[in-house]
């Protein structure tokens, strides 16, 4: 997994509450076995105006020019910031890879929905909750051109004027610093898996088809 | 053993904790992984990448779902025209061989959507914890089972470890007092929660079921309630085991047998909260006081009773709340104050992992009463959660009753719960659907989706509009 230390970047808004993840990438663009490719189709209904389909690329879409994402001035941005119970609905995986495809490596919000705030971790984007009243601050500010450094060691959003602290489960931080694969991780407790797994299987017999 | 009480939650989790890391997170041993075709091809890629077997061979079960054509059936993969839907189906059967997980093929009897299956086969069982790469895996909460809906890499590493590595939740008791009245099913309940709490009012937390009402419920109503715990932003729902649970659970495939069933059946009787157990949130409902529930807007918070009206934003004193009533109420194209019933459908969907087992197809077809699907619904879907449901429905004579009333009956999938496969509402089209999800394009591009319990939809089948079906018991309607 590609690692977090530092981000310093353009902010984007997306001025919304409870965004669901078939909005972050929608039904059609599931069908894709494999991990990438989603990018494209990031808010899928929200940029385009028209009906889009797998394997169409943006340049034959019908863009919606009033969609934040679409305006020049939010071209480039690397952080997005929104608002409440960001992430809710489905455990689509693939919201994340569509939002890191986009461009996007950390997501500011007063809150996110639980899968998808897992799913974050797993693919070195960084989901950071600040409070509401600073996320105020910066959707007011994000049409100038927002700038946001993020410091992932010293837990800190910095607006050029004021750095902002935040709080992180200290495994998830220490996991997105060294990019950590987490099977290996596990794995390396294997033998304490085998062991519960003999008590567990004693206990709980029927639990087992083998 | 601490004699400190515990919840339901507190126990299940207890007995699968294989240990604690220094940095306070958890290992949870994960005793079933239910597979479909959509989250799970990158997780076996993963592996085979890594040259990493599967920990657990027999812990997995697969069957294909969302992406499945509802018609056409007996073609198999043939009967899958869109190519890309067809390799993804296929890539599921071919990891199943590859790996040895059994799976409930495309043209197996037992296929069906995987909430449906898993407790049908009695592969859920009480104790549990299960995993799936599906939000709706909470459903199997119903069986006391701890099952959460996960993430791609999730399935991946449970696939490899057997594990997943979580802090735990807190816990949230819904307490339901008294009892549903007639025509007000599971899913006006859950709706009805759903619009209490919001959509993250159980934010980490795993709920707790509990009451009266709760203890009424069938088991196929437990899982209508269970399923939707997510919408309300809860991972798990729970309901305790009673000897409901244990009565389905006897004599399913799955289901241990002889010596085996009595020594789970005793293991299983203690799983319920202790009476002393502290839950960190609690609600409580009046069960009696919920009437048929109806949603309007675009999360599944935003529901009403069928004697109530489309809400006002200008009334409404929390600013980010009343932007997001008008923003659904354009999407939706209806207007403050409208009355529910007022609202015309075009379509139905009778089906999904919340509402297609047997007992929600009796409801469905009981509101038919020789009425016919009316000429303002251009299709009315009815779409058994499995092949053995489809049987059974068939063999009640329900399948006939939806026929003849110009419903359509189908074959087993997900199907317009998420418009994966070809079932699609068409932009503009107001659906009245059992499915669990409201949100904008969810069904089809631009389609306009009412959550309601399946009585609810076949009724509005019949009548175009929604209509009170506590009305039409009394002989109004």
């Amino acid at each position: 997994m590609d690692a977090f230390t530092q981000l310093n970047g353009l902010v984007a808004p997306l001025d919304r509450a409870n965004v669901d993840t078939d909005q972050i990438i929608p039904k059609q663009y599931l069908k894709s076995i494999k991990r990438t490719g989603f990018g494209d189709y990031l808010f899928d209904a929200w940029r385009f105006l028209d009906q889009g389909t797998i394997g169409m690329t943006p340049n034959e879409r019908q863009l919606n020019r009033e969609f934040a994402l679409n305006l020049p001035e939010y071209q480039g941005a690397s952080i997005l910031i929104a608002r409440d119970n960001f992430g809710c609905g489905s455990s689509r995986e693939h919201a994340v890879w569509a939002l890191k495809e986009f461009g996007f490596r950390a997501v500011l919000a007063p809150s996110f929905a639980d899968i998808f705030f897992g799913n974050c971790f797993k693919n070195g984007v960084l989901p950071i909750i600040l409070p509401a009243d600073v996320l105020d601050g910066f959707f007011e500010r994000a049409a100038s051109g927002l700038q946001l450094s993020i410091d992932l060691q010293a837990q800190t959003v910095t607006d050029g004027e004021q750095a902002h602290g935040f709080e992180i489960d200290s495994a998830l931080k220490e996991k997105m610093l060294k990019g950590m694969d987490d099977i290996d991780l596990t794995l390396a407790e294997a033998q304490l898996i085998r062991d519960f797994e003999v008590g567990h299987r004693q206990r709980q017999p029927w639990l087992f088809r083998d | 053993m601490s004699s400190e009480p515990k919840t339901l939650y507190d126990k299940i989790w207890a007995a699968h904790e294989v240990g604690r890391r220094a940095d306070g997170n958890s290992l949870l041993y994960i005793d079933l992984q239910l597979l479909h075709e959509v989250t799970s091809p990158q997780a076996f890629e993963g592996l085979q990448l890594a040259d990493r077997p599967l920990w657990r061979v027999d812990a997995n079960l697969a069957t294909p779902d969302h992406n499945v054509p509802t018609s056409g059936r007996e073609l198999g993969f043939a009967g899958i025209t869109d190519e890309v839907a067809l390799e993804q189906v296929v890539t599921l059967d071919k990891n199943c061989k590859a790996f040895g997980v059994q799976q409930f093929e495309i043209l197996d009897p037992r296929q069906g959507i995987v909430h449906v299956v898993g407790p049908e086969q009695g592969a859920t069982m009480p104790g549990m914890t299960v995993v799936c790469g599906d939000s709706h895996t909470s459903t199997h909460g119903a069986f006391a089972a701890l099952a959460q809906g996960i993430g791609t890499s999730e399935v991946e590493h449970v696939m490899a470890t057997q594990c997943l590595v979580q802090n735990k939740a807190k816990n949230f008791a819904v307490n339901v007092t008294g009892a549903l009245t007639d025509g007000v099913t599971a899913k006006d309940l859950v709706l009805a929660i759903i619009g209490r709490l919001g959509t993250a009012g159980a934010t980490g937390h795993t709920i707790e079921y509990r009451g009266e009402a709760i203890r009424q419920l069938s088991m196929e109503g437990r899982m209508t309630l269970c399923n939707m715990s997510i919408e309300a932003g809860a991972r798990a729902g729970l309901v305790a085991v009673d000897d409901t649970t244990i009565s389905y659970l006897h004599g399913r495939p799955f289901a241990p047998k002889g010596e085996q069933w009595n020594q789970a059946e005793d293991y299983w009787r203690t799983l319920v909260s202790d009476e002393e157990a502290v839950f960190d949130a609690s609600i409580t409902i009046d069960a009696s006081a919920v009437a048929p529930q109806v949603s309007w807007g675009t999360s599944p918070e935003m529901v009403a009773g069928i004697d109530e009206q489309v809400p006002d934003p200008a009334e409404m004193s929390d600013a980010v709340q009343a932007e997001s009533t008008g923003l659904a109420l354009k999407y939706m194209d209806l207007s403050a104050h409208q009355k529910i019933t007022d609202i015309a459908i075009s379509r139905v969907f009778i089906g999904s992992c919340t509402n297609a087992r047997i007992e929600d197809l009796r409801s469905a077809a009981a509101q038919i009463r020789g009425g016919k699907v009316s000429p303002n619904v251009t299709e009315a879907l009815v779409v058994p959660g499995s092949g053995l449901v489809k049987a059974q429905a068939e063999a009640e004579g329900l399948a006939e009753q939806f026929t003849q009333a110009g419903f359509q009956w189908r074959s087993a999938g997900c199907s317009m719960c998420l418009g994966m496969n070809p079932d699609q509402l068409g932009e503009g089209e107001h659906c009245a659907s059992t499915s669990n999800r409201n949100f904008e394009g969810r069904q089809g591009y631009g389609g306009r989706t009412h959550l309601v319990s399946p009585a609810m939809a076949a009724a509005a089948a019949i009548h175009g509009r929604f209509v009170d079906i506590r009305d039409d018991q009394q002989g109004e309607g």
